[in-house]
């Protein structure tokens, strides 16, 4: 049994919020309400707030977290998760409750904020290190390591305004990931710099978590949760909803965030999405038989078909969907035929409506739940030629595999593990080492 | 705000014999003055003053020279209105040296006080996003101001050798008038700072407050000119002392030290301790304020 590095019990926080006033237009009764407002003040703080001036960002949150282990905390915006890294960093305090943290603790809820334009990069990791509560030798003995992680060296004696956005995060990331605290809170910092950064920073996250440290993080990307994770927690207005393994956490809460659909369409044309020259009608996923459907069998095809109303004309405009499973990673992404050939080439669209289609066969996805994002959009060198709609999660079906013996999976009742796509392959299997193998093939393919 | 069962002054001891336990929980009542963790985070305090220093005189064309420029014009201003126009008496010094001497520490305490009321909300931006002991804050900007004053100590010496100053060894008493200077700013740094986040009419009161209590000093004027029986009252006053005092020991003129100093020295500790607690009380939910 590990011990336990952070034990909150019955953490809640209150915000208190101001009651709304009528909002009168005139300019006697604003100068009033003016002069009059210290007053209102002192009578407002001197009463217990109403019930309806308070909101509880956090209420009776309790959980435990294990030395070296690595909870992800989710939850939509508003959820809570921000306050309770505030309340866990010492930024604020509780209202109600309380929390045991042992070891010391270092937070990144904002990468790059301790960072002064005007001092130097070196100026500024001592800094940096300062407010994170490092010694200065410690962040001397650190240092080549920082700088060498940062990828700034030639930098380090110019004033960080001199830097690139880039550069400055990767300093500051680079600064926070060297402490060697006991505790690490870590709020959406994955998110800053460029894509090869991403991967060494998230590979120092890593590295963090195996070294035994506890860690606690927030972050929208579930794919990177369901990485370094454990464990999760799922906060939802404010208190805990789920507590267990991580892949249950993030299917929950993908799941939840969105009902099915099998079907959308938007009646207000204005309000569709998309921009001036098309935009969306309605989206709908269709079986074998033409029906809609939220839910479909493995085995089963399914066809997609999107309606938009092309407003102005003279544009070439090209289709493309994009498949997200559950834990938020990409499938598959296709593009309509349009664009066979040369891109550039082709007829450009009449105004008026469209309907476009496309299959996709059974037997090639994994169980679980989809999601669609849809795009239209013209070829990059058109003036207007950012997508014209961007449609993210505009259906959410979900594929059940009933486990039917002529399957890609037979009714073999073991773990599967889960990949993106569960293709049915063409397989030969030929015996090549004369009759013995053959018997055994043959009697198991008898059972 | 957070109580620490054992401060963890070294991070190898802290590993050598168990991590300690930190308790969050909210405070009820008053809750300690954390100068412990302020001494923790001591560097901090430093690179913060000096980031400050560094910040203040960036995109000026004359950049520093304004350090100088600041006493400099009001001492001719005042030369020329209380000296050459009024005829107010200094003592038989001459009057620029005489109001010169007392605009250095003035000038200190006034910018120390409006830099730290101002402090916590210019420094919101970290102390919403990463912990550090607040009072860090005020203090910084306390100590950073003495860099100016060390500047502008540079014109005052050169007067003084033009006239024919020298200091006596009274002179070596002046760092402690300079401690006076700064624990009363800092008191009022700390009483106002954090509640200032929330009310700004703090930094407005006291830009108006300090214009009057000039006048309540004898930064222009001798303090003979006060009548007797408001002498007392008058020498309540810490900043009375301390001009006094930079008078005292730099131009052997103006009021040694007496018993009576121990009245505002008193008043500056009582001033001092609970601008501690009102700052502590308000600093641990100050992010909530925004």
């Amino acid at each position: 049994m590990r011990n336990t590095a952070i034990r909150v019990e019955n953490l809640g926080k209150r915000y208190r919020i101001g009651a709304r006033k009528d909002r009168s237009k005139g300019v006697l009764r604003t100068t009033w309400n003016t002069l009059t407002s210290p007053f209102d003040y002192l009578r407002a703080s001197l009463r217990e707030p109403a019930d309806d001036e308070i909101v509880w960002a956090l209420k009776d949150v309790s959980f435990e977290v294990a030395e070296g282990e690595v909870l992800g905390i989710i939850g939509r915006n508003g959820a809570g998760k921000s306050t309770l890294l505030k309340i866990l960093s010492r930024i604020t305090e509780p209202t109600t409750g309380h929390a045991t943290i042992r070891g010391r603790v270092a937070s990144l809820l904002e990468v790059g904020t301790g960072f002064h334009q005007e001092l130097t990069g070196r100026e500024n990791v001592f800094l940096n290190g300062a407010i994170l509560g490092m010694r200065k030798s410690e962040v001397h003995d650190k240092y080549d390591e920082i700088v060498d992680f940062a990828g700034v060296e030639k930098f380090m004696d110019t004033p960080v305004k001199r830097y690139s956005t880039g550069m400055r995060l990767r300093l500051a990331f680079a600064v926070a990931a060297h402490l060697e605290p006991e505790v690490l809170l870590v709020d959406e910092v994955l998110a800053v710099g460029d894509a090869k950064f991403q991967k060494k920073s998230l590979g120092k996250m890593e590295t963090v978590a195996g070294e035994g440290r506890t860690v606690l993080f927030v972050s929208h990307n579930m794919a990177v949760m369901q990485r370094l994770c454990d464990r999760g927690i799922l906060l939802d207005e404010g208190g805990v909803r789920i507590d267990g393994p991580i892949a249950t956490i993030v299917e929950q809460y993908l799941g939840g965030t969105v009902d099915l659909e099998g079907e959308r369409a938007w009646r207000d044309i204005a309000r569709a999405p998309g921009n001036g020259v098309v935009r969306l009608l309605g989206i709908r996923a269709k079986n074998q038989h033409g029906d809609i459907c939220q839910e479909f069998d493995v085995h089963e095809q399914l066809s997609l078909e999107f309606d938009y109303h092309v407003l102005e004309e003279g544009h070439q405009l090209s289709t493309g969907i994009e498949l997200i499973n559950a834990a938020g990673d990409p499938v598959l992404v296709s593009l309509d035929n349009y664009i066979d050939g040369r891109w550039g080439d082709q007829q450009p669209h009449e105004t008026g409506k469209f309907t476009s289609s496309c299959v996709i066969p059974g037997d090639l996805l994994n169980e679980g739940e989809v999601s669609f994002n849809l795009r239209i959009f013209s070829p990059p060198w058109e003036p207007n030629s950012q997508p014209h709609v961007r449609e993210i999660e505009a259906l959410r079906i979900r594929i059940v595999d009933e486990m039917n013996p002529c399957g890609v999976r037979g009714n073999y009742p073991y773990n599967w593990g889960k990949p993106a796509v569960r293709p049915r392959l063409s397989w030969t299997t030929q015996h090549t080492n004369g009759d013995v193998l053959r018997s055994k093939l043959v009697r198991q393919a008898g059972r | 705000m957070v109580r620490i069962a054992i401060p963890f002054t070294n991070h190898r001891t802290a590993i050598e014999t168990g991590p300690p336990d930190m308790v969050i929980k909210p405070t009820t009542g008053w809750g300690s003055l954390g100068l412990g963790e302020l001494w923790q985070y001591r560097e901090l305090l430093w690179f913060l003053t000096l980031r400050d220093i560094r910040g203040r005189y960036r995109q000026m064309a004359l950049g520093p020279l304004w350090i100088i420029i600041k006493p400099v014009a009001s001492m001719l201003i005042f030369s020329l209105v209380f000296g050459s126009l009024a005829k107010l008496p200094s003592d038989g010094i001459p009057y620029p040296v005489f109001t010169y001497t007392a605009l250095l520490p003035w000038i200190y305490f006034q910018s120390s006080v409006l830099e730290s009321v101002n402090s916590m909300r210019a420094r919101m931006g970290i102390i919403s996003k990463i912990y550090f002991p607040r009072l860090v804050v005020p203090c910084s900007a306390v100590l950073s101001g003495l860099v100016d004053l060390a500047i502008s100590s540079v014109v005052l010496l050169g007067m003084m050798v033009y006239f024919g100053f020298v200091p006596t060894v009274a002179a070596l008493a002046l760092p402690l008038y300079l401690l006076m200077a700064m624990a009363a700013a800092l008191a009022l740094g700390l009483w106002t700072s954090a509640l200032e986040v929330k009310f700004r009419d703090f930094s407005l009161a006291l830009t108006y407050g300090l214009q009057g209590w000039m006048y309540l000093t004898p930064v222009a004027y001798t303090a003979s000119l006060i009548p007797d029986r408001y002498q007392l009252l008058y020498k309540l006053n810490p900043l009375y002392w301390v001009i006094e005092g930079f008078r005292w020991g730099l131009l052997d003129k103006g009021q040694a030290p007496e018993l009576l100093i121990l009245a505002p020295i008193a008043l500056i500790l009582v001033a001092g301790v609970t601008g501690l607690y009102v700052f502590r009380r308000t600093e641990r939910t100050v992010v909530d304020l925004l």
